[in-house]
């Protein structure tokens, strides 16, 4: 006789969140994790499927069914041994990874229910290790190589710890004072708290990776510097410039690209002025040019900053917005309003030289672009003006230059992107790249994965190097 | 952590900084600054660089105390450390045998454009140097000035020493053949000389040092027009032609968190109290 089936549950269990009304005062992060119980819950809908199509979607391929199971039978510390094997920064994945796009679009219990929260679990177990302990794993013996990582990112902290674990001596030279890159100065508090990404870079510390703060490379040492003292170079610098409109009255007062404003009150901890020393300044309406990620950061940090009116302005529709899900939700629930098919044509500034206004026009969708989405089009004499003191350009970030420029011999795009192979090899012999240095701006798990790749193939590299000269 | 390695007392409440760091010191060159932060809470402090010591492995800063940030800074006795040294940063100055490079500076930023007449001396120029300051009190650099110029010349606003204002170079400019200017200082010393360069058709050169955060490209908070394009003073400055800055839009963008700072300059002096 077969034993008889256990029901599926077919609803996620849901993950606790700080009230809408009270988060908007403050930015302690939004969603609250689950419990031991909450999260034994909804490992046991796992499905455990043979095939495991989640581990297919996930860019640092973590063995998903392995870890969910070990989270069921409440072995936190084996599932967790289980991802880091292959992910070094779970708390920040758990966090910051579009899930429903990458391992959760494949679970087969998505399609019968909701998929299981492979994210939540995550979390959980990485938030459970740190609160326990980290467990710092037994080093491989040195293999005598040495590698210098450029950018202590996502993409650069990954190939970091990645490299350090088979054995080199890793040196992570970073520009900023303190390590993480976009996570520490891009991503906001309440989403992603810095104490969170402050452990993760400690950790990769203490497998063995020397991190240099205060270190822009292109300017402090050259690549080729590096490549006298180092057996390889992986660049991971990310893409950290801001764009403009180039339309007129953007230099005005009050008009800050989203990377200023972040980098105000997420690096610098502005909305901790005057205990921190920068400040920043967020009036009572305030539009966010842009409908990504980081515009939604935006506009959710002006609100806790104080503003009474927050407005998204985006020239396409819902559809086309490449946000994670839970972020647009959050930012409706907060009382972010959207602009739907809207793009401003020009600031208007009062006798101070602060803009007071926005003359805007409406778009119409035209037909596909090479992005896939369908392509805005302004609509003739639909202009129309709207009142504004504080403005944020979150229409993008373009790649960091200084790299290039300053290295000869290595290839780059007219966009500024570094050219990689498959491998993350770039044109100069010993020197690889990943990220979106490479891509262009996308997902901090997407760096991660390509940091990945490159550590496999500097490996690969410096064994070989080794090997033919010791022979 | 990086140690303040000498401490000089120029003019009140104006100092300066020797800070040790060999590797910042063995790559910059006159024109470049750096950014430091004292202290944990503290701000990015972009400040130009008045000099190197490759042998010590130390760069020279000199700071005025505006605000809390520089105060903190100026409070620092020999021996301290600060938390972060960034640098170098920017583009260095373009220096080559012009001929005779006509050196203008203000305030404190006359430390820098010693770092510059310096290299200018060096690379054969005829070098002419006017340091201005508000009153003779504040006058710095002068000896240090003095030494790399075949011409030198004093200026003050109230007249307490020297010329009274930088007008006289109106005249000075009619008379003498000038192959370049490099001016550094307020935003309104670089204006007046390069509209007093301008009908001269001499190629000036200004060192801008905006409000900025980073000052490596990524927030854009030093945006400046230049001959109607939108530039980074970080990246693609500091130095540009001072006859295409739109000061006007400078200065504007330079008072952009005065409130801000006279606050956390107010909650500083009452010891760190919620205001």
């Amino acid at each position: 006789m077969s034993k008889p089936k256990p029901k599926i549950k077919k609803e996620v269990v849901l993950m606790p969140k700080q009230d809408p009304k009270e988060r908007i005062h403050n930015f302690n992060e939004v969603a609250l994790g689950y419990t031991e119980e909450q999260v034994v819950a909804e490992a046991e809908r796992c499905l455990q499927c043979a095939k495991a199509p989640c581990v297919e979607g996930c860019p640092v391929e973590v063995d998903i069914p392995a870890f969910v199971q070990l989270v069921r039978d409440g072995k936190f510390a084996e599932a967790m041994r289980k991802v880091k094997e292959k992910n070094s920064l779970p708390a920040i994945c758990g966090r910051v990874c579009p899930q429903e796009a990458q391992c959760q679009a494949n679970c087969t219990m998505g399609k019968v229910g909701d998929p299981i929260s492979i994210g939540r679990l995550e979390r959980f177990l990485a938030d459970w290790e740190r609160e326990h302990g980290y467990e710092i794993p037994q080093k491989s013996a040195s293999t005598g190589g040495r590698v210098a990582i450029v950018g202590a990112g996502p993409a650069g902290l990954t190939a970091a710890a990645d490299l350090v674990k088979l054995g080199h001596e890793v040196v992570a030279f970073e520009a900023l004072h303190k390590p993480g890159g976009v996570l520490i100065y891009g991503i906001p508090e309440f989403r992603l708290p810095k104490k969170i990404v402050e452990a993760e870079a400690e950790y990769v510390s203490k497998l063995g990776v020397t991190m240099k703060m205060n270190a822009m490379i292109g300017k402090l040492y050259t690549v080729d510097e590096l490549l006298e003292r180092f057996d390889a170079v992986f660049i991971g610098t990310g893409a950290g410039l801001p764009r403009f409109m180039r339309i007129p009255g953007e230099n005005l007062c009050g008009i800050y690209s989203a990377n200023e404003f972040l980098i105000r009150v997420n690096l610098m901890k502005a909305y901790d002025f005057p205990r921190f020393d920068t400040p920043v300044i967020v009036g009572e309406k305030v539009a966010v040019i842009g409908g990504g990620n980081t515009a939604m950061d935006s506009t959710r940090c002006a609100l806790r900053l104080g503003a009474k009116e927050v407005k998204i302005v985006y020239r396409r529709s819902r559809q086309e917005m490449p946000t994670r899900a839970e972020e647009v939700e959050n930012a409706e629930e907060e009382g972010v309003v959207f602009e739907f098919l809207t793009n401003p044509t020009r600031f208007i500034g009062n006798e101070r030289g602060w803009v007071k206004a926005m003359e805007c026009i409406r778009m119409r969708l035209g037909e596909p672009d090479a992005s896939g989405r369908r392509r805005p089009i302004p609509i003739e004499g639909s202009e129309f003006t709207t009142d504004v003191d504080t403005v944020i350009m979150a229409i993008g970030r373009t790649p960091n230059p200084i790299v290039q420029q300053t290295t000869d011999g290595l290839e780059a795009t007219k966009w500024g992107t570094v050219v990689v192979d498959e491998d993350g090899r770039t044109s100069i012999e010993g020197v690889y790249a990943g990220g979106d240095i490479v891509t262009g701006q996308a997902t901090v798990i997407s760096a991660m994965g390509a940091g990945k790749k490159a550590a496999k193939a500097i490996h690969q590299y410096i064994t070989k190097k080794r090997t033919l000269a010791g022979s | 952590m990086y140690k303040i390695v000498t401490k000089r007392e120029l003019a009140s409440h104006t100092n300066l900084f020797e800070f040790s760091s060999k590797e910042v010191a063995a790559k910059t060159k006159p024109g470049q600054f750096v950014i430091l932060r004292v202290h944990e809470e503290g701000e990015r402090i972009p400040l130009t660089v008045a000099g190197v010591n490759i042998e010590k492995g130390t760069i020279t800063v000199v700071c005025h105390e505006v605000g809390k940030s520089t105060r903190k800074l100026g409070s620092l006795k020999e021996g301290d450390s600060i938390l972060d040294l960034l640098g170098p940063l920017g583009k260095p100055a373009e220096i080559e045998k012009f001929g005779t490079v006509l050196c203008v500076g203000g305030g404190v930023m006359v430390a820098p454009l010693h770092f510059q007449a310096e290299a200018f001396h060096n690379a054969g120029n005829r070098v002419v140097g006017v340091v201005g300051a508000r009153t003779e009190g504040h006058l710095i650099f002068e000896d240090e000035m003095r030494e790399v110029c075949d011409e030198f010349y004093v200026a003050t606003d109230d007249g307490t020493k020297g010329y009274k204002g930088l007008n006289f170079l109106e005249e000075f400019l009619k008379e003498r053949k000038i192959d370049r200017a490099i001016v550094t200082g307020p935003l309104v010393t670089m204006k007046t000389v390069s509209e007093l360069t301008r009908p001269h058709g001499i190629r000036t050169i200004v060192n801008l040092i905006p409000i900025m955060v980073d000052g490596m490209g990524m927030c854009g908070a030093c945006r400046v027009t230049v001959g109607g394009r939108t530039m980074f003073a970080c990246v693609d400055g500091p130095d540009f032609d001072g006859h295409q800055v739109d000061f006007e839009e400078l200065m504007t963008r330079m008072k952009m968190f005065t409130p801000q700072e006279k606050l956390a300059y107010v909650f500083h002096e009452e010891g760190g109290r919620r205001p």
